[in-house]
């Protein structure tokens, strides 16, 4: 099984400068198919995931154009060839506190 | 993103370090303080609540705690005076899995005494101390504390579940105090292990029993490090004194025009002197009738004086946060604060007359000052 995820600009000093990153193995869902691209970038994990293991508040993961958000979350299916997406979202402002 | 510029101090200088909403500026002066010379912004989009200076082992280390709100929040440190800064691939302050809590804010770094000098304290909002024995490489969370059976009565302030304060005690290693907004003080006295309230005589107004075992809304904290029985208190309403390293607490809000406020700052040797900048109420929180006013007492808070020299006396609707006040080390002392309208002032003459260095930089929340 291969897969693609887009990176961020901010998650590319974590990617060795690549945008793309390439993952092979096995996955089914979302959750599976971000451990890979951890264990290729592991500075990776901490930036899009709390320690509760929980995609942040303000970034957003698409798989094949649609957001796991909306279908399942880290269960969300995912298939061979899959482009995964990860972007922050236009929500995260700094607020004053 | 903005290019940073950057510093280029030398021994004997003096550094502001200015943590924003949009990152963080060090700014450096020599001993004169008549000039300042700006770096940054580093991290230009992550709020930066926390920074502190370790000089402890011949270092140059400058500490960071930016908090972006997309990615996160983490420990950085600069041995070059902001030129790079360390970004480590794991996060290097997280709760542990069992906890089943996430890091909200990293809100305080203290770097541990002289004779400990590879020690470091981070507080940190959900409300919890974590700590470095290793210079920063490890952090762990502080379970006697995290496990007090009074947490689950803890209550958010408006800034969050934060605890912004970690006084150590200058003459008692075991002996550390913590503030948590809104749990009021506890304190330690052996090492970490176990802790207990210690707000006699602090108010909570917001409160039925307004004089609760815990529960207060603890502004900012400060212990002389002469005569460490000598503290002050900044309080959500209420200005006060402990002489007794802080069992107790007598108010001390003569003739000031509100005895609510977020910082208070201490001099580095004087411990009847300390400042404080008024706000009106805790619904306008900005400094009454528009003047900007810092107040300094000179007899540990029998009387207190503005101290105007300098401040905008017309149309000034400022906030100065709980760490947006500090003093230097040199004689006479610098104090510095930041607002929230992102003006930076100083005062090399112990507040009597003050500059403004900066105007335009985002909200200030964080001011802490070194001498390199």
């Amino acid at each position: 099984m291969a897969l693609t995820f887009v990176m961020p600009g901010a998650l590319r000093e974590f990617s060795g400068g690549r945008g793309e990153v390439r993952v092979g193995g096995a996955a089914h869902t979302a959750g599976e198919a971000l451990a890979l691209l951890w264990a290729e970038c592991p500075g990776a994990r901490d930036r899009v995931m709390n320690e509760r293991g929980e995609v942040r508040t303000h970034i957003n993961i698409f798989i094949d154009g649609e957001n796991i958000r909306h279908g399942g979350g880290l269960a969300a299916p995912v298939g061979d060839g899959a482009e995964i997406i990860i972007l922050p979202a236009v929500s995260g402002g700094q607020a004053p506190s | 993103m903005p290019v940073a510029t950057h510093v280029h101090p030398k021994p004997g200088d003096i550094l502001l370090l200015v943590g924003t909403m949009k990152g963080a500026f060090i700014l450096r002066a020599g001993k004169d303080r008549a000039s300042w010379d700006l770096g940054g912004p580093y991290f230009p989009g992550s709020a930066v609540y926390a920074m502190a200076y370790d000089a402890r082992n011949g270092r140059h280390r400058i500490w960071a705690g930016p908090n972006s709100m997309h990615w996160g929040g983490l420990l950085r440190s600069s041995d070059d005076f902001g030129k790079t800064w360390t970004n480590p691939e794991e996060a290097n302050v997280k709760f542990p899995e069992a906890t089943g809590a996430a890091l909200k804010q990293i809100w305080q770094i203290t770097p541990g005494r002289a004779d400990e000098a590879d020690t470091i304290y981070c507080g940190v909002e959900p409300a919890a101390v974590f700590t470095s024995r290793d210079a920063g490489e490890t952090w762990a969370l502080n379970e006697g504390l995290w496990n007090h059976p009074q947490r689950e009565h803890w209550q958010p302030g408006g800034g969050g579940l934060c605890l912004h304060t970690i006084m150590l005690d200058p003459a008692d290693i075991d002996r550390i105090r913590i503030a948590v907004s809104t749990a009021g003080m506890y304190v330690t006295e052996d090492g970490g292990s176990t802790w207990r309230p210690s707000n006699k005589g602090v108010r909570a107004v917001f409160l039925p029993d307004q004089h609760p075992e815990f529960g207060q809304c603890v502004h900012k904290v400060v212990q002389s490090k002469q005569k460490p029985e000598r503290m002050f208190l900044q309080n959500h309403w209420g200005l006060y004194r402990s002489d007794d390293r802080g069992e107790t607490w007598t108010d001390i809000a003569n003739g000031v025009p509100s005895d609510f406020g977020f910082p208070i700052a201490m001099h580095p040797a004087q411990p009847d002197t300390a400042w404080i900048v008024p706000l009106e109420s805790d619904e306008f929180r900005c400094t009454p009738e528009g003047r900007l006013r810092v107040y300094r007492t000179r007899d540990a808070g029998a009387s207190w004086q503005a101290m105007t020299g300098g401040l905008p006396q017309e149309d000034a609707y400022e906030t100065v946060l709980r760490d947006g006040l500090t003093v230097d080390a040199l004689d006479p002392a610098g104090v510095y604060f930041g607002t929230r309208n992102g003006k930076l002032f100083a005062s090399r003459d112990e507040g009597e007359s003050w500059t403004e260095i900066l105007d335009g930089l985002p909200p200030v929340i964080s001011v802490k000052t070194a001498i390199v």
